[in-house]
């Protein structure tokens, strides 16, 4: 007990003499970037997944081809989840003597769960929300409905039975984009109606849908029972087409590795600070040990000190976070269309945890030094505990780190290259900083006495100069490489997008209208399309295996296993394909697949393996010839699995294709629709559009999140400045005794921050180049142009962050009176 | 500006207090002095007698709170922070008891440095020729941390005098070397001194360094108690 009070009025008494503060700081800035960074990021995953739920208009959407039992809808209801029930089906709509096919969403109050409708008052009038659904009795038909019927709002139009009053104009259904629709016009009325119209009778062609949404736990829990129902098709944000889904993961990566790079930054401010704070109290430790307190006493002493310091900066750091993050918010509202949600509580409790962790994992192998002070030091202050090992300082840092990446299934790689990413970075960074120290010692006798004081000061704290070139250079690579990939990933993206991109998806195309629709989209196109056969199947064995959806622990695979999906045929592989394993199928009569990598990963599939599919009652077995990358950011058609033709031959199948069709030729769709009713026209182009605009809203946000890192590094090199602080004053006065003006200690300042600055950023284009290269080969799979402009920009901008912010850290020291130069002595 | 006259350095009535949490703190107490062109000095007195404060406020290092001195025909205390860093750049000279060497600067370079700093052009060779003169010929490309005490004084020696002081401000130069070597440095000191005919002032404990000086000052409780020649 007399140990923690002991501690205490140290810790006080350290803290009036400001002893403490720039440790306490670094904490509490640490923190705080880790906490907004926390806060933030919560708020936007929620607010990106929210937006993702837009295209469903709900979390979770179950799709039937019967009524749902009301049991199955309390079910869901009981588990906490908001519900609404849509039923869609296709039917004539009649005014005066015209007819029209249209597709009719009957929907319940409530809907949508997520997102909004969009209405206006009359034709081509502003747009405005529209905040329920048709009153009963009402129908809200679509901008085309009205054209081609040539009626009015006010008008009253059939529909089966029932005679229904148009009193708005649909503009806009946030599920549209999501699923797979009819090019025919739209009607949305009240589910109330729908049995008014007497459309709906057994045997009808509708699709059911029950809407969810509620809290992620409700959700997942709603999902699992659902999947034990085979005659319902399940959709989540995650199960949207794949090309959504990547954008949302690559979000989250991002967003994980920025902060995981925070920390390490931070970090190392902490050890820095930590590093002064220790050999300033060699002297006290000495004194106590002098006095009798043994190691252990020492060490109790002052890791009490630190922990007390750690709990107290990480709560301040936590409310500053959570303050700091309102303010990013309040940026984030001009980047997105909705309110953003609350932040939850959870980043208090990482925060302190993190605060308490980064200060044992970054500051306590410094402090550890203290114990081993040897009371004769009294006597000979030049005697200095031996440095601690650098293998302890560094084990401690890792462990601190590993303890604190944003660890999440399906992020482990990423962390891993994170980790290798740091690592490499220092590694270089660490090599070019030793040439660089070397060569400018070159320099020195070339140039003035201001530059030769900035390159000495430079190779004379080779350490700390190191420290601080490695973090201005990581917070500079992290900064410019996400300015990078934002800009050239995403422009290389949308322009690998050529204008005649597919945008719209032709479905349900049976085998005898293959030729004659390939021949209507050449007529209208000048281009006839490929189409390719799609074969529901099931997959029953791999190896003579059974496969159980119990056996996989990923979501994902668990419902792979569990339902059927689409086989396809090819004969040669497609453009936007590569192989990444195995062979391409040859002349031989073996019954062969390829997978989709990921997919294959997912099912735990590999080479050779042998597979049995059911198809309708047949079964059909093959080998897995081979495993592809597919690039799906093409929008063309292309599948998970893909047989030879001689696997699939005679099997039923149906054919899909893509084509691109300019918006003013939109009318022949109609026509298609009319001539073949049975096939169903997918527009993807919303899809493409949605896609792009939720990548660049992530985009920007994890640029803005990426600001922390380089405020971190900026820290860093303030924390360097400070374990200088006394050595510079002491210079400051020394070369002001000798006549210097402050103008010239300023200069030689500015000159070694100048330099500073521009190693750091050459470093940091350098590794931020190599680093873009590795993800657009390995993550974005995409050919990229180095950008020549990173080469001047980032040494340029990160000698002014440098020089600013170096300048500033040491102006106490400029102003420091000569006579301590006198003083000293 | 003063009147052309005699004396390099005249100080009046020079006061220094400080204020603290205890109350007003007296370090000098109107003292005034005149210190002829090439004389040598020595300022001593028991610790805390205000010798330090002497010298720096004499040097224009620090500025007194009453009072006034003229330094080579030129007020101290009139001038601005650059300004005295500037007058201290052209006439005044240093070395320090701790050698005040810049760490991350050779011994060439240190020497350079106000040389440099006063925009003589010259600066290496004029620097290489004070090293040699100080016995350093080999020693030039050396750190402060790769020399001996004495070598390191003998660096601030040339240092001092590099850029030609009018007068040079020694703060107990010895108290860090041993017997033979303080020895060695005030033989060096006072042999470029008298070659030069710089004025030196200079605060030391040392009898034995005092006695070099044509004339002792005695300070006790920030007071003059006796200014005299040492030698006849």
């Amino acid at each position: 007990m007399y140990l923690f009070r002991l501690s205490l009025t140290q810790l006080l008494r350290d803290w009036r003499a400001g002893e403490l503060r720039l440790i306490g700081l670094a904490v509490i800035i640490a923190v705080t970037a880790m906490t907004t960074v926390d806060f933030f990021t919560d708020r936007v995953n929620r607010v990106t997944e929210i937006q993702a739920t837009e295209l469903l208009a709900a979390d979770l959407v179950v799709s039937s081809a019967e009524p749902f039992g009301e049991e199955f809808i309390e079910r869901a209801r009981d588990m906490g989840l908001e519900t609404a029930l849509t039923v869609s089906f296709r039917s004539v709509v009649v005014f005066d003597d015209r007819l029209e096919l249209a597709e009719v969403k009957a929907v319940q109050s409530g809907y949508p769960l997520r997102g909004r409708l969009l209405v206006s008052e009359r034709l081509f009038s502003e747009e405005i929300a529209g905040l329920t659904i048709p009153e009963p009795g009402a129908v809200w038909p679509d901008t085309r409905l009205f054209q081609l019927l040539d009626f009015d709002v006010g008008d009253r139009i059939s529909l089966g039975a029932a005679a229904l009053h148009a009193a708005k104009v649909l503009t806009y259904e946030p599920d549209r984009g999501g699923d797979l629709f009819n090019i025919a016009p739209r009607l949305l009325m009240n589910l109330a109606d729908l049995d008014d119209t007497a459309l709906i009778r057994p045997g009808s062609r509708a699709t059911y849908r029950l809407l969810v949404a509620g809290p992620g736990e409700a959700v997942t829990g709603f999902r699992n029972l659902v999947e034990n129902h085979e005659e319902y098709d399940i959709r989540g944000i995650r199960d949207a087409r794949p090309e959504l889904r990547t954008a949302l993961d690559r979000a989250d990566q991002f967003l994980g590795l920025a902060v995981l790079v925070s920390i390490a930054l931070a970090g190392l401010a902490i050890a820095l600070s930590a590093q002064r704070y220790a050999t300033r109290h060699f002297d006290n430790c000495a004194i106590m040990r002098c006095f009798g307190a043994d190691q252990e006493t020492i060490v109790k002493i002052y890791f009490i000190q630190l922990l007390v310091l750690a709990v107290i900066c990480s709560a301040v750091g936590c409310a500053l976070g959570y303050l700091g993050q309102s303010g990013l918010a309040g940026l984030m509202r001009g980047l997105v269309s909705r309110p953003i949600p609350e932040p939850t509580p959870a980043p208090v409790l990482t925060g302190m945890a993190a605060g308490v962790l980064t200060v044992l994992g970054f500051a306590m192998p410094q402090i550890l030094r203290l114990k081993n002070v040897t009371p004769l030091r009294v006597l000979r202050r030049d005697l200095v505990p031996l440095p601690l090992g650098n293998l302890g300082i560094y084990a401690a840092a890792v462990a601190c780190l590993v303890l604190l990446a944003p660890w999440k299934s399906g992020n482990e790689a990423l962390i891993l290259y994170g980790f290798a990413g740091l690592a490499i970075t220092g590694a270089a960074s660490l090599l070019a900083t030793r040439l660089a120290i070397h060569w400018l010692n070159a320099l020195r006798s070339g140039v003035g006495v201001a530059a030769r004081f900035g390159l000495a000061n430079i190779v004379r704290r080779a350490g700390l100069s190191t420290a601080q070139i490695l973090a201005i250079s990581i917070g500079f690579m992290v900064l410019t490489l996400l300015a990078v990939v934002r800009t050239d990933l995403l422009a290389n993206w949308h322009s690998r997008l050529p204008p005649d991109t597919p945008n719209y998806f032709l479905i349900n195309i049976q085998p005898g209208e293959v030729d004659a629709v390939r021949k209507f989209i050449d007529d209208r196109t000048g281009m006839a399309p490929r189409t390719y056969p799609m074969i529901r199947a099931r997959l029953i064995t791999i190896n003579g295996e059974a496969v159980d959806p119990d056996d996989y622990a990923d979501e994902r695979a668990k419902r792979f296993a569990r339902r059927t999906f689409n086989l396809s045929v090819a004969e040669s592989l497609q453009e936007d394909n590569r192989l990444t394993a195995g062979r391409w199928w040859g002349d031989g009569a073996e019954q062969l697949f390829s997978f989709e990598e990921e997919f294959a990963h997912t099912l735990g599939i590999s080479l050779g393996d042998r597979l049995e599919f059911k198809i309708a009652d047949k079964w059909v077995s093959g080998t897995v010839a081979s495993t592809r990358w597919v690039d799906w950011d093409t929008f063309n058609v292309n599948f998970f699995v893909i047989a030879n033709p001689e696997t699939l031959d005679g099997y039923p199948a149906t054919y899909i294709t893509s084509f691109h069709l300019a918006p003013e030729d939109r009318g022949a769709l109609i026509e298609l629709v009319k001539t073949w009713p049975s096939i169903t026209v997918f527009d993807v182009a919303s899809i493409l559009k949605q896609v792009r605009a939720i990548m660049e809203q992530v985009a920007k946000a994890v640029e803005f999140v990426s600001g922390f890192t380089l405020l971190a590094g900026v820290i860093v090199l303030l924390a360097a400045l400070q374990t200088t602080h006394d050595e510079r004053r002491y210079e400051a006065a020394l070369l002001n005794a000798l006549g210097a003006e402050r103008g010239h200690v300023r200069a030689g300042l500015l000159a070694e921050f100048a330099i500073l600055g521009l190693v750091a950023g050459i470093i940091a284009a350098l590794t931020a180049t190599v680093a873009e290269l590795l993800l657009a080969e390995y993550v974005f799979h995409m050919d990229v142009l180095v950008n020549p402009w990173v080469w001047l920009i980032t040494p340029l901008l990160s000698v002014v962050v440098v020089v600013i912010s170096g300048l500033a850290g040491t102006r106490k020291a400029l102003s420091t009176p000569p006579m301590l130069a006198l003083r000293q002595s | 500006m003063e009147q052309s006259s005699n004396f390099i350095i005249r100080a009046q009535n020079l006061c220094k207090r400080v204020t603290g949490p205890a109350g007003t703190l007296t370090i000098l107490d109107n003292i005034s002095l005149d210190i002829k062109y090439g004389e040598t000095v020595a300022i001593t007195g028991v610790s805390g007698s205000g010798k330090s404060t002497l010298i720096g406020i004499l040097a224009g290092l620090d500025l007194p709170t009453g009072g006034r001195v003229v330094l080579d025909n030129t007020e101290l205390t009139a001038l601005d922070e650059a300004g005295r860093a500037r007058l201290r750049n052209r006439r005044v000279g240093f070395v320090f008891q701790s050698f005040q060497l810049l760490p991350g600067l050779t011994a060439l370079e240190n020497v350079m440095l106000p040389l440099e700093l006063g925009g003589n052009g010259a600066a290496r060779d004029l620097a290489q020729a004070h090293l040699n003169e100080v016995g350093l010929t080999s020693r030039m490309a050396h750190y402060p941390n790769q020399m001996s005490g004495g070598e390191q004084q003998r660096v601030a020696i040339a240092r001092a005098f590099a850029a030609s002081p009018r007068v040079l401000f020694a703060d107990e130069l010895t108290g860090n070397l041993d017997r033979e070597t303080a020895a060695q440095v005030v033989e060096l000191l006072f042999r470029l001194n008298s070659e030069r005919g710089t004025t030196l002032v200079l605060v030391t404990h040392d009898e034995s360094v005092a006695v070099h000086c044509s004339r002792k000052l005695t300070l006790d409780g920030g007071r003059i108690i006796q200014f005299r020649e040492t030698r006849g």
